[in-house]
């Protein structure tokens, strides 16, 4: 028997015709087609049992209620709270992307001692009780040569419980440099104290009004309280109400509103007076108002020094366009005029804040439906006074070392000279702590920061995160992530009516972290005396009860409080406050750089996608971030095609930004929605910590800028610096 | 005319008819061979679980039967194989000296950690299911489905398809997908044998499409069978 190839293709044949005949052909197609639809790397939800809890997000000041659902112990979803007086249900990105600030990569695992040079991210894991006596035996060490004074503390914001432990610390060692991040709210309470003489917040019923005149306020790019800007946006837009956008640059805001108005950036309070001399020139203005103190002066001013042609000219904004806005604006039943830029993380001029909030007082909407009305800060912290020993009571007789009440009486904190101060030999601190704000990041001039920073002996973080100023600190001491703690959170985010919201712990603490609040307290009860007499409560959590009181119940069982009233703004109000007396000769403030050198200007922009503050995107938004915003690892720039043009720049080309402060490589991006002249760059990119999602994705526009004070409130007033941009 | 290469094809095909006839065969059994007993033995590897589990013993020393241990939620959610916190109700401690106890307690108890049981059930994440409706509503015994597990007394073998990563016990033990028993296979074809026959009133819903022999959701409705109720979306009703 010859065996050929013949038989072979039979042998073939019949292998074929049998397996035909057996399962495996139906069975490996079955098999393959669920292999495929179940890729191992396909997120899916563990099973067990789901749950439900509600608290409050805190990754930004809009204190939007969260609902968090849960598979067993495991978070899987945030969602919106339905009900909740800001968000009714809605969330933003950076809302629903926050299981990745709990479960990313990201987070400090177990408090860290730094072992190499700072910065170089060598630590050494350490216990609890190590890391409290190692602060607490610097402490000591610094009060008994007298020189509390020279310890400082970075917080997010003013209010809530955490915010007035570490003010409450400072007291009681004796150090006044409590100091909090910069934002508009800054400027708008200074705009309050010095037109009505009140310590409020100021408040918008923004959902009422029928006509939104904003100065560059991103109201859909997380202007104010975001998710709430968003319905109130989506709200104007179904009743048919006028939104006007005045900035120069078409921002997703400028896009969806019915006008939007370029304008020569930094002229906006030129603007604002020169609607409020049409306003009052055509008798358009509130009756009611000119009685108040000051109006004849205002008048005067508006009249003599804001002409049509004027501002026409300062702006760069055509008479008729003006004329027509001022009527529009005064004749509408509701009008509204609000201010801050982009996402408001930068306190701005104050004369645009008074000059906004004069055309406000102007047209009769202060304690108006839609209008402006005050936001008190919340009264319910009511400690037991503090007593001082004579150590704390010579150390808070000492100047603040930023300058605020006393260079600048009506400031309450300026951080942003801190760098300059500490650079310049003007002042010095040995101890810092930073607590829920990254500012070696989101401080203009980072890098001027960092080299203050370099110069403070030492340095504590409590951050939950390995951010840029965790990564740079001595010691870092891990809070645990909002969705392990209980915290208040109070909202005043241009909210009309104020609002306490509870964050609560939905997840047991994920890592060997303690609640910052705890870890001050026992801070304090190490450094022992008065210090532990300060703090009188055993944990932060009975400290957090003890101060809401009847409050604690409520919002256990519903997660928020607020008063269903608005709050009068009271005070007598004046138009024409001493501060406002610099506008009779209008000078834009000065943007850094000169002409020659520099002929752009860079200003930069904020997107509801990226995230600026003290978190940073979770890699789930920065996914959502476009092309035209960061390409690769570059950030793009925006200029106008004839600015391109005139460089010989081309789309997509790479190109060199210098400012007097930085240099930074970028891609060039086309765009008609951005005036001549003007270089527009993505706030919230360019980090160089967090994790390999975010790290090194484009540039920080705050290396490319310096801080600019703000001449009354000493704030920081820059809205750009000047630019070259060049052929790589 | 017969020419010279006619008469090599006559030869050749005489000589060759046989070896090509049993090289088919051979080729044929060897594949029926391998398709029907060998392929299966490598598409499935075998595993132990965690714990050797006695259901009798368990059975008996409960009041409510399956749903002692296998109970539904608040929610109307099935809680499926039990959590170390159910077992720790009566576990807390070893209560005799059954070395597969002492282990569990030692293990998982004392560290409390989760036994990471092999499902034999469990259906691919895309599949939604839910028991409330088959048991509550339809009034079903566990037994339909899962057999007569609640009368064993050792754990099975758990054999994982080394392809998808689920258990055999769901397309069946019986390669060739016939069964004989309703809980012998537990793929869209068996959910179809109720959803497929049952009547009107009988408050089952039957499955769509693609299964050709089923009435296809675009068709006028025959007879007295049910529909999926909102036909546009029927796939998602079961596929997630």
């Amino acid at each position: 028997m010859k065996i050929g190839r013949r038989s072979f293709l039979s042998f073939v044949v019949g292998g074929a015709a049998g397996t035909a005949i057996t399962p495996l052909p139906w069975k490996l197609t079955d098999d393959s087609s669920i292999w495929s639809q179940n890729w191992p790397w396909t997120p899916v939800p563990p099973d067990g049992e789901y749950s439900q809890s509600d608290s409050v997000c805190t990754l930004c000041p809009g204190g939007c209620g969260i609902t968090v659902r849960k598979v067993d112990d495991r978070v899987v979803k945030i969602e919106g709270m339905k009900g909740h007086p800001i968000n009714d249900g809605g969330l933003c990105l950076m809302g629903l992307s926050g299981l990745q600030l709990l479960y990313g990569p990201t987070r400090v695992k177990t408090p860290l001692k730094r072992v190499g040079k700072r910065g170089e991210g060598k630590w050494e894991k350490i216990s609890w009780d190590e890391a409290i006596s190692e602060v607490t035996k610097k402490l000591a060490d610094i009060r008994s040569n007298g020189e509390s004074h020279a310890v400082g503390s970075i917080v997010d914001s003013e209010s809530g419980t955490v915010p007035n432990l570490f003010k409450r610390f400072l007291t009681a060692y004796g150090s006044p440099n409590f100091m909090t991040m910069p934002s508009i709210q800054d400027s708008y309470g200074m705009t309050l104290q010095l037109m009505h003489g009140v310590s409020a917040q100021a408040g918008f019923d923004a959902e009422n009004a029928d006509f939104i005149l904003s100065f560059g306020s991103g109201i859909i790019d997380g202007w104010g309280s975001p998710v709430r800007m968003f319905k109130a946006n989506s709200a104007w837009k179904a009743n048919g109400k006028k939104v006007v956008q005045i900035e120069p640059r078409l921002s997703n805001t400028a896009a969806k509103s019915d006008k939007w108005i370029p304008i020569k950036p930094g002229t906006e309070a030129a603007l604002a007076l020169g609607l409020a001399n049409v306003i009052i020139t055509n008798s358009l203005d509130s009756k009611k108002i000119s009685q108040s103190t000051g109006f004849e002066s205002f008048k005067k001013l508006v009249q003599n020094e804001y002409s049509t042609d004027k501002v026409s000219k300062i702006t760069g904004i055509n008479s008729a366009t003006i004329v027509s806005l001022a009527k529009n604006f005064a004749r509408a039943s509701k009008p509204l005029a609000i201010c801050g830029k982009g996402q408001g993380s930068i306190p701005g001029n104050l004369n645009e804040f008074m000059a906004v909030h004069a055309l406000n007082a102007l047209v009769g909407n202060i304690n108006e439906d839609g209008g402006v009305w005050a936001v008190t800060e919340t009264d319910y912290i009511k400690w037991p006074e503090l007593e001082m020993d004579s150590v704390a009571e010579s150390g808070m007789q000492k100047e603040r070392i930023d300058g605020a009440g006393s260079e600048y009486p009506h400031a309450k904190s300026l951080l942003n000279r801190l760098a300059e101060v500490i650079n310049s030999g003007d002042g010095s601190l040995e101890v810092i702590f930073v607590s829920g704000a990254n500012p070696l990041y989101s401080m203009p001039d980072s890098k001027a920061m960092k080299t203050a920073f370099d110069s403070i002996p030492f340095v504590v973080s409590f951050s939950s995160y390995m951010d840029e100023t965790a990564g740079n600190a001595d010691l870092i001491l891990p809070n645990h992530v909002y969705l392990e703690r209980y915290e208040d959170v109070p909202t005043l985010a241009g909210l009309s009516k104020p609002i306490v919201g509870l964050t609560r712990p939905v997840v047991k603490p994920q890592f060997n972290t303690k609640h910052v609040g705890d870890v001050v307290m026992l801070i304090a009860k190490a450094l022992g005396g008065g210090m532990a007499d300060a703090f009188p409560w055993e944990s932060y959590e009975a400290c957090l009860k003890e101060t809401l009181g009847v409050k604690w119940d409520v919002l256990v069982k519903k997660g928020f409080e607020f008063n269903g009233d608005k709050c009068i703004l009271e005070g007598d109000f004046n138009f024409y406050p001493e501060a406002m007396k610099s506008l009779s000769n209008f000078s834009p403030v000065s943007v850094e750089g000169s002409v020659i050198s520099y002929p752009l200007i860079l200003i930069p922009y904020d997107s509801i996608r990226l995230a600026n503050g003290y978190i940073g995107d979770p890699p789930f938004a920065i996914k959502a971030v476009e092309d035209t915003v960061l390409k690769d690892k570059n950030s793009c720039v925006e200029i106008n095609p004839k600015t391109g043009k005139e460089l010989g720049l081309t789309e997509g080309r790479y190109a060199f930004l210098h400012t007097p402060r930085g240099k930074a490589k970028v891609k060039v991006h086309l765009y008609e929605g951005i005036m001549p002249g003007i270089v527009a760059l993505p706030r919230g990119l360019g980090h160089t910590a967090y994790d390999k999602y975010l790290a090194g994705k484009g540039c920080n526009f705050n290396e490319l800028i310096g801080p600019t004070e703000d001449p009354v409130s000493g704030l920081d007033a820059a809205w750009g610096i000047r630019a070259r941009l060049t052929k790589v | 005319m017969s020419t010279q290469d006619d008469k090599a094809k006559e030869v050749s095909a005489d000589g060759v008819a046989g070896p090509i006839i049993l090289f088919f065969i051979l080729g044929l059994a060897a594949s029926l061979v391998f398709g029907w007993i060998i392929f299966p033995k490598l598409l499935y590897s075998q595993k132990k679980q965690p714990i050797d589990f006695n259901h009798v013993l368990h059975v008996e020393a409960v009041e409510e039967g399956c749903e002692s241990c296998h109970f539904f939620r608040e929610d109307g959610s099935f809680s499926g194989i039990p959590k170390l916190e159910q077992c720790v109700d009566c576990h807390e401690d070893a209560q005799g000296e059954d070395p597969n106890e002492i282990k569990f307690v030692e293990e998982y108890v004392a560290n409390g950690r989760e036994v990471p049981w092999l499902v034999y059930a469990r259906q691919p994440d895309c599949v939604f299911f839910s028991h409330a409706a088959h048991v509550k509503k339809a009034e079903m015994d566990c037994g339909t489905c899962h057999g007569h597990i609640g009368e064993s007394e050792h754990s099975r073998v758990y054999e994982e398809n080394r392809i998808t990563g689920y258990s055999r016990d769901i397309w069946g033990k019986n390669i060739s997908g016939l069964k004989k028993h309703t809980w012998e296979r537990m793929k869209m074809d068996d959910c179809a044998e109720c959803h497929a026959t049952k009547e009107i009133g009988t408050d089952v819903e039957t499955l769509p499409w693609p299964i050709n022999w089923l009435p296809r959701p675009y068709e006028k409705q025959t007879g007295n069978q049910a529909r999926v109720k909102t036909v546009k979306e029927a796939c998602f009703v079961c596929h997630k």
